[in-house]
Order: structure tokens, then C-alpha cells, then sequence
């Protein structure tokens, strides 16, 4: 499996949640939107993308539905449940605990 | 709240994947070609042309099927996925070649089934608990000589005396409480003109059942005014006597009962599943009530077993030592008698299967390396397939299977054959399991013996076991590293093949060490059954026939009229046409231990009963001797004389006056024992005859014969008519009863049988376990023949072509003949190597139930060393026939 060589390892679930907390998403504009939020510093490879969103699934931390697009095709979006909320915050949490911790060693010189 | 919904949601998707896998994967697809599409779309408005569109963005999105198995992974039961699909392959292989699927499956049947059926008795009788109240903390407590040698079990015991059972249970409290019993029998009679029967039957003090903790069915146990010297007649019924002669009355209980004509009042009747000691206990009676007042205070009247329960948390050892050194007290107090020393615990479940649990753990063992062989067999099959499918493994290893996927893969073959073959086989082990149970003579606990869910685990786990041990080493052997050399490896090398043969001989070797084991080890079991069979008792067995009756002490209470019954039995039964000679003895050769006497030599006064001398004790007529033809070697046997006071006279056994006079003459000397009324009286010795046995299992004890015309009370009551007759012994059964009958119509007469049926009764359970491991090692030496024939038809046809090579340049068929049977006969010989020392240790091992035959029989290893060799001969001979037969010109050329 692929991993995003681009991407701090772990971080992947984090952006997922977080792009999909404001509304409901499919695959495509999920990555679409990672993308351009990051000026296209973070380049989400589909075979990282789909695997997290089928295990964000099984975890029960996102609910997927299909529903029509503004295009009028069949796709299946992905929003978040409550548990995923409580989830977001707590990799929200440990991303800034990490950052931080990250930052002071590298600015400590 | 919210945490049981997020499980709810996971256990919702987790059986949606479960069981909408189909659907599921067609929404990852659409899934995923949504997303090819928008790409599409999204490069078309970037100005391309539709179909590079679609060619860049499939560039972009990779290998669509490796995304959708990525994205698959992530699902739950993936594993499981797996596992099916390998199942399913294994399942699609073995259907392929049905021959070899049906005698794999037959193999692993026989082997797990037998094995699973003798695992289900030893975990009934020696490994479940026993069904008291807290079994654990039950043991027996047994007095202990230390001078005494070990009983039969390895383990130095010696049964309590009444005294020191109510001492121990009176002075000492380190225990919670302690009971007693002993072995009795009685007559039921009725009053109106039932059949009357002789039944064997406990007497047991008051608190026994409250002990084991074990309810009454109906009624109430003893209460300890009952268990005194004394007291009115009470008993308590088993429930298969209280079904069969009392047909279930619900209004038995205050109901008088005659047992020896006297009236007994049935306060209880036990449960049914209540069998301790043996299943052939009628009923219980008080223990104190078996007892004559006199016998009753005495510390050397060795007959009785106690129960003991410990404290909760306390160990047997500690509890132990107050009432052993109350023993050692009795015993200085008593320096003049056969009092013991000290006290003994073992748990109450060791106590009872002492018998069994070495022939049980043997055939255990045999059973084992029997399911080892088969699987073994099964291995070396799996490997010849293992050949035939080199090249498609290896292709597919090239093209990025992983060993692992691999392997497992293979051994999902093994794992179906040994899953059927273990299912199969519990089916068979639950129909061998209940023969095996009725027809193994004297298995204690024989009713707890059933199939439950440690059984079926266990089956299900040595089903796995074999899986792995059968599947394993082909899977690694046709999935190894050689992948190129796989590849490379034309049709016309052999030299591929090379290791994957020695692989199969190296397993060979071990199926046949296994084998030879086997064959050893039964081979010694039933050289000892034959030479129990053929040992004689030391006295007539041809058409003799033996049945025994016990005259109720109450009718028969002097001796003269006890002498009046078994003189006049006599001359009825000699009148009788077929009976060439009569005579009574207390137990018949072969019939069972009866009873010891320990006794002193006034004219060699020994201080003290440190070293006891004891006897078998019996009784005889004066006709006993001629007519079991017991030689006399001295002096004279018992005539009409000695009788009523006349009785201080004895007739000795051969081993008797060897082991007591040794180089002297015992006629005319004395001896000291119990006489009339236990007192110890003066007997003296008037003839030495030949020596018999108690036991055709063991070895010779001494013997004194007292005459039966004594008529003492309580001592000659029981007798054994022995009757020589002219022709078939058990015609004359009932003839001889009807002579009974005539005599005392309610007396019971008891254990028919004749000579020849005592000597195979006791001789049932060696047979039985010398049978058993015999069929095991039968199957053994199949499998391995079989095993040896198809590794040898493999490497012929592997070697065909070099074979015609040899022929072509003039190589004598006889030669190639000889080169292949020796390449088949060299693992042979190292397993029969390796096999012969195992076998030797495996001999140590059961040296305990063999007797007459040495661990290092010679006849027994020749004998199975040839049956060996023969089959191994013949199993080899057929493919190496078939290759000195090879036509060069033809073997060149089909390839």
C-alpha cells in the first residue's frame, strides 16, 4: 500500500475529517479540496485516499450515502458521526501537540 | 450516548460487510469510477481531447483492481475472505483427484476417531473429577508397613483395621471428618417365594454419604446410632437394586428386607448415578453391624477403607502426620500383632483408577503414534502432489505471490482432509467410544464416560494439530526459494526432484520407526496376555466346573449343621451321572486373593511382627486336592478325621514350606494363627501340596488349606463346589443346582463358571489392551507399507528414463531390480533402527504390565522385525518388478 510520501504519517485521517466536517463530500472533492486549501502543497494519492476513507468507515467514524452531485451523477459521500467529531478534535489536539513539539526542536537552534 | 451508538454503527457496517460483500464491492467500484470520471472531466475543461483525457487520468490513477483490493483491505473480515478463498482452492484440489481425497479423509478418520474415543475415556476416568462435593479434598487414608513392599500399583498401602479407623476418626481432628466401609455380601431372600440372589454389598459407617456429600434418591442415610455394635437392622438400597428386585416402590422406605433370612428396614435408597466403589454394589449397611463385637476393637483386622475430607485449604501430608503418629502409638502398643506403623493419604480419583491408568496411558501412546503415522502418511502423500505442481507454484511465486499466501494456501488442503477426517472420525469415535466402555472389563467410572465439550475441543484441536503437522512440511518443501531451478527444470533432469525425495524418505524412516514401536510394544502385550492364557493355575482346568454359595450365618449357626449341608451336598452331587469328582474349597485357583492370614512358628519365636509372615487362607475338603489334582509332595492331605474340634491341622503349598522351612521339613511343625472366634490357636502342618494361584496376573503367594469340616461359623460358611466332570462342564450347572435347591431352596447360588472361564475372566483386560494396541500397530503397518509403496512407484517413475538409459548400456535386470529395491529398503532398515531402540523404551515403559516375557523378548522382536521386513519387502518389491521390467527403447522416447 502506497503510503503518502508527502503527507506526515497519520495525518491523512485528520485531514479527511476535518475537510469533510463542514459538509458532506465524495472522494474526488475531498482530495480536490486538500489540494487547493493547501495550495497544492498536499497532493492526496487515491490509492492513500480511498483505503482511509473505507477504514474511517469500518472505525465508524464517518457514514457514507449516495446521494445526486450538482452535476446530477451518483456519487457517495462522506460525513462525519459523532464519534468522527470527537475524533477530529482529538487528532486536532495531538497534530498541535505534535507541531509545537516539532517546531521547538527545529527553531531551538 | 454517543459511545454505544458508534459501536452499534461498527457492528452494523461490520455485518453489512459480512454479508453484502457482492453489493459492497459494486459500490467500490462505482466508487472509484466516479472519481476516474471526474478526472476525465476535469482534464477535458483543461482542454484535451476526450481520449487523452481518459488516457492521462488512468495514468494518474494507477492500477485500478490493486486500488480496489487496497481499499478492500481496509474492510473488516478480510481474513476470513482469505481463508475461504484458500479453502475454497484447497476444496477445488482435492476434488481433482477424489481417490487420494477419500483415503486421506479415511486415514485421518481412523486415526483421530481413535484417538478422540480414547481420549474421551481417559478424560472420564482418569482426568474428570469425581462426582462427590469437592472432590478435591477427598482422600483415602491407609495404614502403611515399613517393612512392607509395594502393592501392585507402586504405592506401599495396606486397608485399615476397625480399631484404628475409630481411634484415628475419634482422637485426631486435622482432618474435617473421616468414614469407613468394606466390602460385604448378602442373600436377599423373600417372604413369598422370590428367587433368592447373593449380592454384593458395603457396609458403611453413618457419616460415608454426608462425607462424599451425595443426597439420598428417597429417605435419609444412617444416623450413628445405627453404625453401633447392636443396633436394629437397617439398610439403604442402590438405585439399580432398588429398580430391579423393588420395581421402583414408592412405598419401600420403613419396608423390611431379608438379607441371610434376617429382616433389614429400608431407611434410603441412593441416586442412581451413585456407583462408588463399582457398579456391582447392591446396597449398604451400617459399617459397624458386619462386625462381631470381638473383631470389631481389633487393630489387626485388615479389611477396611477410609474416606477422609480435608479442611478446606489444608494439604493432605500436614493432615496426615497427627493421625500417623496415633498409628505409631497403636502399633507400640500392640507390638505382639500385625499392627502398622504409620498412615498414608493418596486422592480418593488416584485411588480409584489405580488399575486402569497405566494400560489406559499406554494405549493412549499407541493411539498417538498411531494418528502421527497417518498423518506422517498423509505428509508424504501431499508431497508427491507437492511435485506434480512445482512449476505452478513457482510461476506464481515469480509473479508476486508471497511464500506466506502460499503456504497457506497448500495447507488449506491438509486443513480440509484433517477438518473432514476429524469430523468423521468423531462420528466413529462416539459409536467406539460406548463398545470400547461395555467391553473393557472393571474400567472404573465407566457410566461418566461420554462425549462432552472437552472432547469435541479436543478433537477439534488434534484436528488442527494434524492439519499443521500433515500440511506444513510439503507446503515449505514445494514453496521454497528455488524458484528459477523450478523454472529452469526440464522434463528431462531429474535431479530436481532430488531433495523432495529425501524429504519423503526421511519421512518414510519416521513413519516406520513409528511402526516398529508399535509393533514392539504390542507384540509384548500380547506375548504377556498369551502367557497368562496358557499359565497354569496349577490345577485342573479341562471340565471342571465351580460355582459358590454362602450358607446364612443365622440358619447355619453351628458347626455341625454347616457340616451336615456341605457333606450332604457332596454325596448328591458325586451321585450325579457325569461328575467324576466333587470337593469344596473357600475360593477356587485363579478365583481371586480371598483373604491372608499373618501367623508366628512358636518354635522360632520372633520378637515382634516387624517382618510379617502371611498366607492366603483356605478352606478345603478332604477330597479338594485329588479332585483339582493339586499334587501332594509331602506327607498327607485332609481326611474325614479332621473335623468339628479335630481341626488343628493344615495343609501347606509348596511355596509355603520353601519360603517358611527352607531346607527343613514343615510336617509336624506348628504354626500360630487365628483360629475359632479370631483367638490365635496352634496348627499343625501335616502335607505340603503343589502351589496354585490367586491370580493368573500374579505371582505365586504362599497358601494354608484349613479343613472346611471344622464347620467353624463365619469361616466355613462360604464354599466353592468344584466338580470335575466328564464332559461339557456347563450341562452339569443345572443338575447341580437343582441339589441346592433340594437341599435349602432359599439359597443362592453365585459366579458359575468354569474353570476356563475364570482363567479368561482374569485374563480379559490384558487381552483387551493387547488386542486394541495390536489393531493399532496393524493399521500402523499398512500405512507405512502404503507410505513405502507409493515413495518407491514415484522414484521409479522419476527414474524411468535413467533406467532405460542403464538398461540400453547393458545393465542385467536383476541388477536394476536390486538397485531399486535397496534405494526402498534403506529407510527401512534405519526405521527399523531407531524403531528397535524406541521400541526398547517404550517396553520400559509398559514394564509394569507385562509378565512372563522380558522387555528384550527375542521372540517377540523377531517376530515383528519379520512381519516388518516381509511387508516392507513386498510393498517394495512390486515397483521395483515394474522397473527391472522397463522397455529402454520406450522409456527414451516418452518424454
Amino acid at each position: 500500500m502506497g503510503k503518502p510520501s508527502d503527507l506526515v504519517q497519520g495525518t491523512l485521517d485528520l485531514l479527511i475529517l476535518k475537510t469533510i466536517s463542514l459538509e458532506p463530500k465524495h472522494g474526488w472533492a475531498i482530495a480536490k479540496r486538500i489540494q487547493q486549501i493547501s495550495n497544492d502543497v498536499l497532493q492526496v494519492q487515491q490509492g492513500s485516499l480511498y483505503p482511509a476513507l473505507h477504514r474511517l468507515e469500518q472505525q465508524g467514524w464517518i457514514r457514507a450515502k449516495w446521494s445526486e452531485t450538482e452535476g446530477g451523477r451518483q456519487a457517495k459521500f462522506y460525513s462525519l458521526t459523532a464519534a468522527g467529531r470527537s475524533q477530529l478534535e482529538r487528532e486536532k489536539q495531538s497534530w498541535s501537540r505534535l507541531s509545537t513539539a516539532i517546531n521547538l526542536v527545529v527553531d531551538e537552534a | 450516548m454517543r459511545f454505544p451508538m458508534r459501536l452499534f454503527d461498527r457492528f452494523r457496517i461490520a455485518i453489512s460487510t459480512l454479508l453484502h460483500r457482492k453489493a459492497e464491492t459494486q459500490r467500490l467500484n462505482d466508487e472509484l469510477q466516479f472519481h476516474l470520471q471526474q478526472q476525465i472531466t476535469e482534464n477535458m475543461a483543461k482542454g484535451m481531447s476526450e481520449h487523452e483525457a481518459r488516457s492521462a487520468a488512468l495514468r494518474a490513477f494507477g492500477n485500478p483492481t490493486l486500488l480496489r483490493d487496497q481499499a478492500r483491505s481496509q474492510w473488516r473480515w478480510n481474513g476470513l475472505e482469505k481463508f475461504m478463498r484458500d479453502l475454497r482452492y484447497g476444496a477445488r484440489t482435492l476434488t481433482r483427484s477424489p481417490g487420494f481425497a477419500i483415503i486421506a479423509i479415511l486415514v485421518m478418520a481412523l486415526g483421530i476417531g481413535a484417538t478422540a474415543s480414547l481420549f474421551t475415556i481417559v478424560n472420564a476416568v482418569l482426568l474428570k473429577p469425581l462426582p462427590f462435593r469437592d472432590p478435591g479434598r477427598l482422600v483415602m487414608i491407609y495404614e502403611h508397613f515399613r517393612a512392607a513392599v509395594d502393592n501392585t500399583d507402586g504405592f506401599n498401602y495396606n486397608p485399615v483395621s476397625p480399631a484404628d479407623f475409630n481411634d484415628w476418626r475419634q482422637q485426631t481432628h486435622s482432618f474435617q471428618d473421616m468414614a469407613a466401609w468394606r466390602y460385604c455380601g448378602f442373600s436377599l431372600t423373600g417372604d413369598y417365594g422370590e428367587l433368592p440372589e447373593s449380592v454384593a454389598a458395603g457396609a458403611g459407617s453413618w457419616n460415608l454419604f454426608s462425607i462424599l456429600g451425595v443426597p439420598m434418591a428417597l429417605g435419609r442415610p444412617f444416623t450413628p446410632q445405627e453404625d453401633q455394635l447392636g443396633a436394629s437392622h437397617v439398610v439403604i438400597l442402590t438405585w439399580s437394586l432398588y429398580q430391579r428386585r423393588f420395581h421402583g416402590d414408592p412405598s419401600i422406605l420403613g419396608k423390611q428386607i431379608r438379607m441371610d433370612t434376617v429382616p433389614y428396614i429400608v431407611v434410603g435408597v441412593l441416586p442412581r448415578w451413585f456407583t462408588y466403589p463399582d457398579p456391582t454394589m447392591q446396597l449398604w449397611v451400617p459399617y459397624a453391624s458386619v462386625f462381631p463385637p470381638e473383631i470389631y476393637a481389633r487393630h489387626d483386622m485388615h479389611g477396611s477403607y477410609v474416606i477422609a475430607r480435608l479442611r478446606p485449604g489444608a494439604s493432605a501430608a500436614a493432615a496426615v502426620k497427627p493421625v500417623s503418629a496415633l498409628q505409631y502409638r497403636i502399633h507400640l502398643a500392640n507390638l505382639n500383632a500385625p499392627v502398622a506403623e504409620d498412615a498414608v493419604t493418596r486422592p480418593m480419583l488416584v485411588d480409584m483408577v489405580k488399575a486402569v491408568k497405566t494400560p489406559l496411558i499406554v494405549l493412549l501412546c499407541a493411539v498417538g503414534c498411531m494418528l502421527l503415522i497417518a498423518c506422517l502418511n498423509v505428509s508424504n502423500l501431499l508431497v508427491a502432489r507437492g511435485a506434480a505442481r512445482r512449476k505452478e507454484v513457482a510461476v506464481r511465486g515469480a509473479l508476486g505471490g508471497s511464500r506466506r499466501t502460499l503456504i497457506l494456501e497448500q495447507m488449506s488442503e491438509s486443513l480440509l482432509i484433517c477438518l473432514l477426517g476429524g469430523g468423521l472420525g468423531l462420528l466413529l469415535s462416539i459409536l467406539a467410544t460406548q463398545w470400547l466402555a461395555n467391553h473393557w472389563h472393571g474400567l472404573p467410572r465407566a457410566n461418566a464416560i461420554h462425549v462432552d465439550g472437552t472432547v469435541l475441543a479436543f478433537t477439534i484441536g488434534a484436528s488442527l494439530l494434524t492439519a499443521v503437522i500433515s500440511g506444513l512440511l510439503p507446503a515449505l518443501s514445494s514453496t521454497g526459494k528455488d524458484v528459477l531451478a523450478a523454472l529452469q527444470d526440464s522434463s528431462r533432469s531429474a535431479s530436481g526432484s532430488a531433495s523432495r525425495a529425501l524429504l519423503r524418505k526421511v519421512l518414510l524412516t519416521a513413519e516406520i520407526a513409528l511402526t516398529v514401536v508399535l509393533l514392539i510394544a504390542s507384540g509384548l502385550l500380547f506375548k504377556t496376555f498369551l502367557h497368562l492364557r496358557s499359565a497354569g493355575l496349577g490345577c485342573l482346568t479341562d471340565h471342571v466346573l465351580t460355582m459358590q454359595y454362602a450358607l446364612p450365618k443365622k440358619q447355619y449357626d453351628t458347626p455341625a449343621k454347616i457340616i451336615a449341608f456341605h457333606e450332604s451336598l457332596l454325596e448328591r452331587v458325586r451321585r450325579l451321572p457325569g461328575v467324576r469328582a466333587a470337593a469344596l474349597v473357600s475360593t477356587a485357583p485363579g478365583g481371586g486373593y480371598e483373604n491372608d492370614y499373618v501367623f508366628t512358628i512358636p518354635s522360632r519365636p520372633s520378637t515382634s511382627f516387624q517382618l510379617q509372615d502371611d498366607a492366603l487362607v483356605r478352606t478345603a475338603s478332604p477330597g479338594y486336592f485329588a479332585t483339582m489334582q493339586i499334587p501332594l509332595l509331602r506327607g498327607r492331605v485332609f481326611t474325614e478325621q479332621e473335623r468339628l474340634d479335630r481341626y488343628h491341622y493344615i495343609v501347606v503349598s509348596k511355596k509355603f514350606a520353601d519360603q517358611f522351612f527352607p531346607n527343613a521339613n514343615p510336617i509336624g511343625e506348628e504354626i500360630n494363627t487365628m483360629g475359632a472366634n479370631g483367638k490365635l490357636e496352634n496348627f499343625q502342618i501335616i502335607g505340603v501340596v503343589g502351589d496354585t494361584l490367586y491370580d493368573v496376573a500374579q505371582p505365586i503367594k504362599p497358601i494354608m488349606y484349613f479343613p472346611i469340616l471344622s464347620g467353624l461359623p463365619r469361616f466355613t460358611n462360604v464354599a466353592t463346589l468344584v466338580a470335575h466332570t466328564a464332559g461339557d462342564p456347563l450341562a452339569l450347572s443345572i443338575p447341580i443346582q437343582k441339589q441346592f435347591a433340594a437341599l435349602d431352596p432359599q439359597l443362592p447360588v453365585y459366579l458359575v463358571l468354569t474353570m476356563e472361564q475364570i482363567v479368561s475372566q482374569s485374563t480379559v483386560s490384558q487381552n483387551f489392551s493387547a488386542t486394541l494396541v495390536l489393531a493399532f500397530a496393524a493399521f500402523s503397518l499398512i500405512l507405512a507399507s502404503i507410505g513405502l509403496y507409493g515413495v518407491l512407484s514415484y522414484l521409479v517413475t522419476q527414474r524411468v528414463k535413467e533406467i532405460g538409459i542403464r538398461l540400453a548400456l547393458g545393465a542385467q535386470r536383476a541388477q536394476v531390480l536390486r538397485l531399486v529395491l535397496m534405494d526402498g529398503l534403506r529407510p527401512v532398515f534405519i526405521g527399523l533402527i531407531l524403531g528397535l531402540a524406541g521400541g526398547i523404551a517404550a517396553g520400559s515403559m509398559i514394564r509394569s504390565v507385562l509378565y512372563g516375557t522380558s522387555i528384550l523378548d527375542p521372540s517377540v522382536f523377531a517376530v515383528m522385525i519379520g512381519c516388518l521386513l516381509l511387508t516392507a519387502v513386498i510393498a517394495c518389491a512390486v515397483p521395483a518388478i515394474r522397473a527391472s521390467r522397463i522397455e529402454p527403447m520406450r522409456a527414451l522416447r516418452t518424454e
